[in-house]
């Protein structure tokens, strides 16, 4: 580095420059709330979609399965389930576990109750109608 | 050592190798039940050993970086430590709270916990890396916040050096992005929007700063260099982190039903990012080869440079793998995801806590440096750990992109438990590594009683 150059200008570019972009970031996080409406399903936020979710979190499903590509790598992607499985098989899926067949990965049983199986499917249908940008690429997550 | 209140810098070191063995140990559980599905179920089903995994990883780090800013602060202000009681207080409240949230883990089923804990009073619970129980949520930010407090006091009584306010700067953002954890919208697009606010602005913002300024402190002690050009690189770097590593939070928007125009923006700031790393370790071997001293803790400098070189790999070379958006398309959340934050985790932040703890620890114990046998055996660990997380890293990648082929891009699709069954050998070999990785853990701790002629510091 050339010797004119020094520390508190390299300071201040710092303050700047982060500064800037910092702003630059909440001026596009602001755009981006403005769009998310047109693009978030947010309109079908039922009651039951909001269990659904509070049912997702409080089981730790995300320690599994990704849901829209993050999460856990070791279950399936469920994100888009709803429109692979459809209602009833998810229902029924989860019901069953664990399978118990020596050797493969295993679902914890929940013994959640039928509404709240409604709930979490209710909230698996809402998160794939979310505009993910066309992702995933196919069906199988 | 030159202040005595730099030794409450030793309790925070040695809980957070302790934290980092555990940490290993639910990582070879897990790697064992991707190959072996029943392993262990139910008594320790893989979401649990993954929360233990991941919590106890972000928990030892925060020891590691507490540890290091206890130590530094002190040399850098020229001044003893504003309160070392608070500072001992602190970390046995942070371990306390720290266990209690393991235990919990492991003991309670999940839901039941949330439960127990207050989550129908704020649900911040179930999303990951943010698993915590509301009470250790809210025990974090009073830690943290009195630990932030004991070290402004510090610097305010001594001397301001740009080391000192960069690490501060890093730490002030690390507890004002976790204040994003208690906020978790019903609309799940906000959720994940504002998640990544502590997750990506932690590990690809405020925490390099952290990375940036102990590297810097160590650098300095070992080479000799002249502070002024030390410190001017710091600047350059940390700079170069914020321009890109803000708006590259960009390439986490691409498909959680953000805007579209959020592909452009990730993808070109994010492939920037790679910039401050490189010039990281372009800085790290610079210094070392213009050195001043000979310092006699040569396992030290080894770490300093081996941070540069793996944070590079891990975080720049393996992040832009698979940053731009096209490429991200097919590769987003895969077993390639996990080969990169295993080794970005590994080479930045694992391996600058152990910089600071190799150059650090000798003199809390009350010499310069190690018996020479000691820094053998410990130069070893490094060399196993090391080698052991390139290794799991490859057979990572190798099993990412099979996955990708196989269930992402082929013509005819492979189910996902289908296509993992296909690549079931690299998960073999992730785990045989993973062993290796432990016994340099285990290598590692043995170097410190290890005995032998020392010099006094
Ligand atoms: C013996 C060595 C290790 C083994 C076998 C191992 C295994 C695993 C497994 C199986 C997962 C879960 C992946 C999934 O969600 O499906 C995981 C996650 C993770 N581990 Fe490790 N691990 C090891 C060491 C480490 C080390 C040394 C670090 C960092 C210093 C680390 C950091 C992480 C992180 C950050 C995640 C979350 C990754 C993500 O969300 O993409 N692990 N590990
Ligand atoms: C030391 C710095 C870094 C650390 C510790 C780190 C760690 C991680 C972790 C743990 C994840 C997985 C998050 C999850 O569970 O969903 C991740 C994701 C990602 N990282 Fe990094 N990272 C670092 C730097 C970078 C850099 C510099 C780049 C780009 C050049 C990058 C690009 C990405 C991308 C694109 C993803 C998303 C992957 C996906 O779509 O599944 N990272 N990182
Ligand atoms: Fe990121």
């Amino acid at each position: 580095m050339a010797t004119r150059f020094t520390k508190s200008m390299a300071r201040n570019i710092f303050f700047g420059g982060s500064l800037f972009f910092f702003l630059l970031f909440l001026a596009l996080t602001f755009d981006t709330n403005q769009k998310l409406p047109k693009r978030d399903n947010s309109q079908n936020l039922t009651a039951s979609v909001i269990h659904g979710k509070k049912l997702w979190e409080t089981n730790n499903c995300i320690g599994c399965h990704t849901l829209l590509g993050e999460g856990a790598y070791f279950a399936p992607e469920l994100g888009n389930v709803y429109k692979r499985r459809g209602p009833d098989f998810i229902k029924a899926w989860i019901k069953s576990q664990p399978t118990g067949v020596p050797g493969r990965r295993q679902m914890p049983q929940f013994n959640f109750t039928e509404q709240e199986l409604n709930d979490l499917v209710e909230f698996l249908k809402y998160t794939s109608e979310i505009n993910t940008n066309n992702w995933p690429p196919n069906i199988e997550g | 050592m030159q202040y005595q209140s730099q030794a409450v810098a030793k309790p925070y070191f040695i809980a957070a190798i302790a934290l980092f063995v555990g940490q290993i140990i639910f990582g070879l559980i897990m790697g064992l039940q991707y190959v072996m599905g029943d392993f262990l179920f139910p008594e320790i089903p893989f979401n649990v050993a993954r929360m233990v995994h991941t919590n106890l990883l972000i928990v030892w780090l925060l020891f590691g970086f507490m540890g290091a800013t206890y130590y530094l602060i002190p040399e850098e202000s020229e001044t003893e430590l504003f309160s070392p009681k608070l500072a001992i207080i602190t970390f046995w409240v942070f371990l306390a709270a720290g266990v209690a949230t393991v235990l919990g883990y492991l003991l309670v089923p999940y839901a039941s916990l949330a439960k127990f804990t207050g989550n129908d009073l704020l649900a911040t619970m179930g999303r990951e890396f943010l698993e915590q129980p509301l009470p250790t949520k809210v025990g974090i930010v009073v830690v943290v916040l009195s630990f932030i407090f004991n070290v402004v006091m510090t610097m305010l009584k001594g001397r301001k050096t740009a080391i000192s306010l960069v690490l501060v700067l890093g730490l002030v953002g690390l507890a004002v992005f976790f204040l994003f954890s208690f906020y978790n919208p019903h609309n799940l697009v906000k959720d994940k929007y504002y998640w990544w606010w502590v997750v990506h602005l932690w590990v690809e913002g405020v925490w390099e700063l952290i990375l940036g300024a102990i590297l810097a402190f160590v650098l300095i002690k070992v080479t000799g260099v002249d502070r002024e050009v030390v410190e001017k690189w710091l600047y350059v770097i940390i700079t170069m982190t914020l321009i890109t590593g803000i708006i590259g939070t960009g390439h986490h928007y691409y498909w959680i039903g953000a805007p579209a125009y959020w592909q452009v923006w990730g993808s070109v700031f994010s492939a920037l990012e790679p910039i401050p790393f490189f010039m990281l370790t372009i800085f790290a071997f610079n210094m070392v080869n213009k050195r001043r001293r000979e310092h006699p803790n040569k396992a030290a400098t080894l770490w300093a440079l081996g941070t540069g070189v793996m944070a590079f790999l891990g975080a720049g070379v393996w992040g832009f793998m698979h940053t731009l958006a096209p490429v991200n398309y097919y590769t987003h959340g895969t077993q390639l995801t996990a080969a990169h934050g295993h080794m970005a985790f590994y080479g930045a932040y694992a391996m600058v806590v152990l910089t600071i703890i190799s150059y650090a620890m000798p003199i809390l114990r009350g010499r310069a440096a190690n018996s020479n046998k000691a820094q053998v055996v410990e130069m070893w660990s490094f060399w196993l750990m090391t080698v052991a997380m390139v290794f799991i890293t490859l057979f990572l990648t190798a099993a990412g992109v099979l996955q990708t082929w196989l269930q992402r891009i082929s013509t005819t699709p492979m189910s996902f438990m289908a296509t993992q069954d296909s690549v079931a050998i690299f998960y073999w070999m992730r785990e045989v590594s993973g062993v290796v990785f432990l016994i340099g853990l285990i290598v590692y701790i043995t170097s410190f009683f290890i005995k032998g002629e020392t010099k006094a510091s």
